[in-house]
């Protein structure tokens, strides 16, 4: 029991090390939430004035957007890491590695979950869909999908943060891989808005919970290989 | 010697199975010609798939014994993969285009699963042409091979339900597609296409390893060279400072 709680104190500092890290620095999350809104006004010239087809369209634009601003925010959370040198002390921390995992995860899935948060309004503006009355499983749906984009970002991040021309790879190994995330959300955030009349919700939130938990564990299993390498 | 035998056995088994697919068995009734593309398009999905399990057990193996061999096995199933997958894929779309009137089909869930597993094979070859130290290339390689194949399953689900929770599949289900006026026919041209692709697929296989080991004998010698010279010129550097004091 102790070796799992002082595991949880070892993710819980990493994460807020992170989180104060990016509260001080904050230029950079900030940008990243900008260009995910300024996405969602261009999605908007993209369909064109129809207002009845952008609100259709609204939640697989709502998370492209989150999928595109979170390749940006999970890259720059081990970005920070490499550039001040500080990836190889936290490969030498005498701690589990899975802690490791799970605290930078942890901290990617907070910054994905306020990266939705903020998102989630502006949807509801641009295109003119009423949250107000579902967002309880809307924000349920942002959750579980910052979770597992959370947990597969970290490990391709830390993948990729040391590669040649990681900004095109982290990308291109990620987006395939979250593939059935983005179809589970975007059939969650539907379902959801019409007022669930089929009972379908449940079904897709334990498809994207089950992806949170297989991406999780495979997740922590696989990083301690790729802080040492 | 014996690799050689082995691949033309596969080329005489690939060329019987396309006669016999070809001229033995009667034409569908419904989809007519066309459905002799089944033959070679279920056999190249199948082994598309075998070859991506292969290499994340390989990964797997790797990540476990650090045996650069194992990563040679895993390379060499995920280029041949790749192959066979969009061989698969352009089998399908053959296919589709007089079956189904288009080349591609959205409510086909094995279609959309296929094209992300091609997607997630070349992401895994290009990952591997970024990294030169074999070592941390052979790792990396792992973890993404891993990772893709738990994802599969997931995919491959969620694609099934996106059509639709209530309806049940009506394409993609060979059963179906083998549904004709000879079955017995049908089920061995399909069998016998299988066999000669396996055939091909191990010798393509052992072609692969054989060459990732060149591969490596390359890189070691380009390593060593580049060694040695750096040595001559420390030493000639220290030489000529040498004689101007």
């Amino acid at each position: 029991m102790s070796v799992l709680r002082r595991g949880a104190a070892t993710a819980l500092a990493i994460a807020r090390k992170d989180a104060l890290s990016e509260l001080r620095g904050r230029q950079a999350s900030g940008s990243t939430l900008f260009f995910a809104a300024l996405v969602l006004l261009l999605f908007g010239f993209a369909l064109g004035p129809d207002s009845r087809r952008l609100t259709e369209a609204a939640p697989g634009l709502l998370w492209l957007a989150i999928v595109f601003g979170g390749l940006l925010t999970v890259a720059r959370l081990h970005q920070l890491e490499v550039e001040d040198g500080a990836m190889e002390q936290l490969a030498l921390y005498p701690v589990d590695r899975r802690a490791i995992y799970a605290g930078k995860a942890l901290a990617g899935a907070v910054a994905m979950l306020a990266l939705g948060a903020v998102l989630l309004p502006v949807v509801a503006i641009l295109y003119a869909i009423p949250i107000g009355s579902a967002w309880l499983p809307l924000i349920t749906t942002v959750a579980l999908g910052a979770v597992g984009f959370a947990a597969v970002g970290t490990a391709y991040a830390g993948l990729t943060v040391r590669m040649r021309a990681r900004e095109v790879m982290l990308p291109l190994l990620m987006l395939p891989i979250v593939a059935p995330l983005l179809l589970a959300a975007v059939k969650a955030t539907t379902v959801a808005l019409n007022g669930d009349p089929f009972g379908e919700l449940g079904a897709w939130l334990q498809l994207l919970a089950a992806f949170d938990i297989v991406m999780l564990v495979a997740g922590a299993g696989t990083y301690g290989f790729l802080l040492e390498d | 010697m014996k690799t050689r035998i082995l691949g033309f056995v596969g080329l005489a088994a690939v060329i019987g199975a396309a006669v016999f697919g070809l001229v033995v068995v009667p034409a569908d009734l419904n989809q007519g010609d066309a459905q002799r593309i089944m033959y070679p398009h279920v056999a190249s999905a199948w082994l598309g798939e075998l070859s991506f399990g292969v290499t994340a057990l390989a990964g797997i193996g790797y990540l476990w014994r650090r045996d650069l061999r194992l990563d040679a096995i895993a390379h060499a199933a995920a280029e041949v993969g790749v192959l066979f997958t969009a061989f698969a894929i352009w089998g399908g779309m053959m296919w589709g285009r007089p079956v189904w009137g288009v080349y591609w089909q959205w409510e086909d869930p094995r279609l959309a699963t296929t094209a992300l597993l091609l997607a997630l094979g070349i992401g895994y070859l290009l990952l591997r042409r970024l990294s030169d130290d074999p070592a941390r290339r052979a790792t990396r390689a792992a973890v993404v091979g891993i990772i893709a194949a738990l994802d599969i399953p997931i995919i491959h689900f969620s694609v099934i339900w996106w059509r639709g929770l209530h309806q049940t599949p009506t394409f993609g289900d060979p059963s179906k597609l083998l549904n004709p006026s000879a079955p017995g026919l049908f089920v061995i041209a399909l069998m016998g296409m299988l066999a000669a692709f396996t055939i091909v697929w191990c010798y393509l296989m052992i072609r692969r390893y054989q060459l990732a080991r060149i591969e490596w004998q390359i890189e070691e010698h380009g390593r060593l060279g580049r060694i040695s010279a750096a040595r001559r010129a420390a030493a000639l550097n220290a030489v000529v400072q040498e004689t101007s004091e």
